[in-house]
């Protein structure tokens, strides 16, 4: 038999692939960042719905449905008056709109997301807060979800309640009919499918924060970013 | 005359496929539920999904491990290096030159190659994030980016895999080595054929 050259291309082939994967670790979100800079009018031109670049997340087994007959959002704690608003009461309140970036604390990034709904300071005014009231405890339909913020926090300019999302009724999966939107926050702050705020002088843990995330959520400033 | 056949993979070497094939339909399923928002919507219960999702992957390594504890490990060395040593003939079929090959052709080598890195790198990024939903010193922002573009590379890989396995008729005879074992002496001359010869000596 002719002597052969063999070479063990495929060890190579099999590090090569392994230790660009694994250095992608330090590199790919900077290069997908130019690559979708670089792609964006592509991107544009595709049907909406295929590249949202949304993720749904969820903790229960079945995601809450909305009632607009039913519904109705309490206001307690440390209030002089507590509300139970409907929704259609609700959607009467001044509302205001924007255009922010949605940043998912596992690293996905949603860009020009254009919400409407009612600043915070709109939606306290009837329940009249107590002056010793510093903290705001979103509970949302999808048991055990829950999570705060600060009274200054929900204040930022840009933070609201928001009940529509890019021109549209809040859908199903993003919160229906209301959710938490503070775009210098990360995701987990922006509880979906709220029901009751309670305003307290003290932040309990909430959902993720009792797995271990940060109390304060600041986009770039917290969970070891 | 009936066919003769001959022995195209023992039972560790098919062990080892279809513990890695199950897993991966099981953990493609399950993450595509998990990722793609309309599937997402239309499934819901995510916590259970999830449970499945990292259950299997860490019954899919177990699996793994035990294949190769209990399996023929001596003829699994030989196979690992019979897939990773590429030989002239390898490198002009690759660039689609008709040479004859072995027991695996240069494109089943670098799909294998390819299969392997890519289980490590599934494995790393899929700890990462199951770390980083606990503690954040492993949450790292490029994780999930990694996590998605292996499920889209490989997406492509199975279907290209499936297509020659199940479909494309002058390889699809090729299931039935990876099935009971054996695959037919005139198909092997045909496709294999220095593995045939090599047989002989």
């Amino acid at each position: 038999m002719e002597p052969r050259e063999t070479r063990l291309y495929g060890r190579r082939a099999f590090l090569g692939v392994t230790a660009v994967g694994l250095s992608s670790l330090v590199w790919g979100r900077a290069a997908w960042r130019a690559a979708a800079g670089a792609a964006q009018p592509f991107a544009d031109v595709l049907p909406p719905g295929l590249v949202s670049g949304w993720r749904i997340y969820t903790v229960a087994a079945t995601m809450p449905r909305f009632d607009p007959a039913t519904w109705r959002l309490t206001i307690d704690g440390l209030v002089d008056a507590p509300q139970s608003i409907g929704y259609e009461e609700l959607r009467a309140l001044p509302s205001a709109e924007q255009v922010s970036t949605f940043h998912c604390v596992t690293g996905w990034t949603v860009n020009n997301v254009h919400w409407r709904g009612v600043r915070f300071r709109d939606l306290l005014a009837a329940a009249r807060p107590h002056p010793e009231a510093q903290v705001l405890t979103f509970t949302s339909a999808e048991k055990p979800y829950v999570d705060t913020l600060t009274l200054q926090q929900a204040q930022l300019a840009d933070a609201m309640l928001a009940y529509e999302m890019d021109g549209k009724p809040l859908a199903r999966e993003h919160g229906a009919p209301v959710r938490v939107v503070i775009p210098d926050m990360y995701g987990y702050k922006g509880v979906k499918w709220v029901e009751r705020i309670t305003l307290g002088a003290d932040a309990e843990p909430g959902y993720w924060e009792q797995r271990g995330y940060d109390l304060d959520a600041w986009v770039g400033r917290s969970n070891g970013a | 005359m009936a066919p003769e056949y001959i022995e195209r993979f023992s039972p560790t070497e098919r062990a080892v496929h279809w513990v890695h094939a199950t897993a991966f339909l099981v953990l493609l399923a399950t993450g595509l539920a998990l990722y793609v928002p309309a599937l997402s919507v239309a499934v819901g219960r995510r916590p259970l999904l999830k449970d499945i999702h990292v259950y299997t992957a860490v019954a899919w390594i177990g699996a793994l491990v035990l294949v190769v504890v209990l399996g023929d490990r001596r003829r699994l060395r030989a196979t690992v290096r019979e897939l990773e040593t590429f030989d002239a003939d390898d490198m002009l079929w690759l660039r689609r030159y008709p040479r004859p090959q072995g027991r695996f052709n240069a494109g089943q080598k670098v799909n294998a190659a390819l299969t392997a890195a890519f289980a490590v790198l599934f494995a790393v990024s899929g700890s990462l994030l199951w770390l980083g939903e606990r503690d954040h010193r492993f949450r790292l922002a490029s994780t999930i980016l990694l996590h998605d573009w292996l499920t889209l590379i490989s997406l492509f890989l199975l279907v290209g895999h499936l297509y020659l396995a199940l479909i494309y008729p002058a390889t699809r005879h090729a299931l039935r080595g990876m099935t009971v074992g054996t695959v037919r002496r005139d198909w092997a001359e045909r496709h294999h054929p220095k593995w045939v010869r090599e047989q002989r000596q």
